[in-house]
């Protein structure tokens, strides 16, 4: 029999309070407590982090990079949205 | 190879070859889901497999030693650095799967036979001084490799890199360490820190791969900027940094023909045998057959426990998604 493939997980580490999670990388685990248990041995040896987060890698909806140009370029036209659009006089000092 | 591929008769490619080049000459990283030349992505499976096999093929030699470290400070250590090589294994299967190749497909290209690993875990370690040797030399002139790595123009890669490089420097360490307690030993331990750079001193150069006039990947991958320095380069660079080292702790590298040059301030080596490097790669180094056969067993004896663990997750989960 062959083994059907071990599922992937994201793992996600916040290194301290105050951060928000951040993806480290990946990993495969059969379910989500192996998972967790895996990623703390990879990931963690040296005090990278007091939380993890593992999410199955099928779980993720992502983008896709050939529509970079229709999503994300129309914003750098709209440069009315960043606070040095606007004057203010000199003498109104730091806003 | 890559030019060869992609002739002028076909302007669609070679327009996009064009595109996917000026994006490599401008720095801009190569993520997963991009559009990419298949020789691109053929090259990056297999330079990053083979990097992980080696980390994982990498911990059998050491571990070898760890049940018969001289100290409970050596044996934590030593513990802690196979650890560590198996979590860059890790690193880089992960980065090779963006690419669209199995983790089940890499082991099996592995265990069969038709992947390469680095071919300096192919030598025994026949005494302790042979962890410091390994440590100080073969961890060192990994370091020499994978520092430019961390500038690959792949953004996978580039990132493991950077987590392995960041571990690999407690790898050196350690192990020149082992050596200088040897070589400040008695003369039996200075005698076995002597022999042990002796045997790993020429593999280690070997590590840096063929002559630049031989190598049969470089130029395309210079391009691509998965590599950043020749072989004969980083090799020099290697031979720079650690003969001080060996003298330092009174060891001399096993190269009579080794001489400063005054001029550049290079250490010139001699002759390295590189049949000897073609016939370790070929299979026929002294611990080839062993190192794949200990993989097979170890993969062969984990099947219970892989196909226990997926049966209990597949038991779970209806459970689960019911409540």
């Amino acid at each position: 029999m062959v083994t059907p493939a071990t599922p992937l997980w994201e793992v996600f580490i916040r290194s301290r309070n105050g951060l928000s999670h951040r993806h480290v990388g990946s990993l495969h685990a059969a379910d989500a407590v192996m998972a967790l248990q895996a990623a703390r041995d990879v990931y963690t040896r040296r005090g990278e982090g007091l939380s993890v987060w593992v999410v199955p890698s099928t779980m993720i909806t992502a983008s896709d990079p050939a529509d970079k140009a229709m999503l994300f370029e129309p914003t750098a036209s709209k440069i009315y949205r960043h606070p040095t659009f606007y004057d203010v006089p000199d003498d109104v000092g730091h806003m | 190879m890559y030019t060869q591929g992609l002739t002028a008769s076909d302007p669609d490619h070679s327009e996009a070859a064009a595109h996917f080049q000026a994006r490599i000459d401008a720095d801009i990283r190569i993520e997963p889901n991009d559009v990419m030349p298949d020789a691109y992505r053929r090259t990056l499976i297999r330079q990053i497999s083979q990097h992980a096999h080696s980390e994982i093929v990498g911990m059998l030699p050491e571990g070898n030693w760890i049940t018969r470290a001289p100290s409970l400070r050596r044996k934590a250590a030593l513990l802690a650095k196979v650890q560590d090589e198996g979590g860059h294994g890790l690193y880089l299967y992960a980065a090779a799967e963006t690419l669209g190749i199995s983790r089940e497909e890499m082991v099996d290209q592995l265990l069969s036979g038709r992947a390469k690993y680095s071919s300096i875990f192919n030598y025994p370690t026949l005494t302790w001084a042979d962890v410091g040797a390994i440590g100080w030399l073969v961890d060192g002139a990994a370091i020499m490799n994978q520092i430019p790595l961390c500038r690959c123009s792949y953004g996978p890669y580039a990132r493991a890199m950077i987590r392995v490089c960041k571990e690999e420097s407690f790898h050196q360490r350690q192990g020149y360490e082992i050596m200088t307690t040897l070589a400040r030993g008695t003369d039996a331990q200075r005698a076995m820190a002597q022999d042990a750079l002796d045997r790993w001193w020429w593999p280690c150069l070997m590590m840096f791969g063929p002559p630049d006039g031989d190598s049969q990947h470089s130029d395309t991958s210079m391009q691509w900027k998965i590599k950043r320095f020749s072989n004969d380069g980083l090799r020099q660079k290697f031979v720079d940094a650690t003969v001080p080292q060996a003298r330092y702790i009174g060891l001399t590298p096993p190269d009579p023909e080794l001489r400063l040059d005054e001029a550049t301030g290079h250490w010139r080596y001699g002759a390295i045998d590189w049949d000897e490097l073609r016939r370790v790669i070929a299979g026929d180094g002294p611990c080839n057959r062993e190192r794949l056969a200990a993989r097979r067993q170890a993969h062969d004896a984990g099947a219970w426990v892989r196909e226990a663990a997926l049966a209990h997750a597949a038991k779970r989960r209806p459970l689960s998604q019911a409540a």
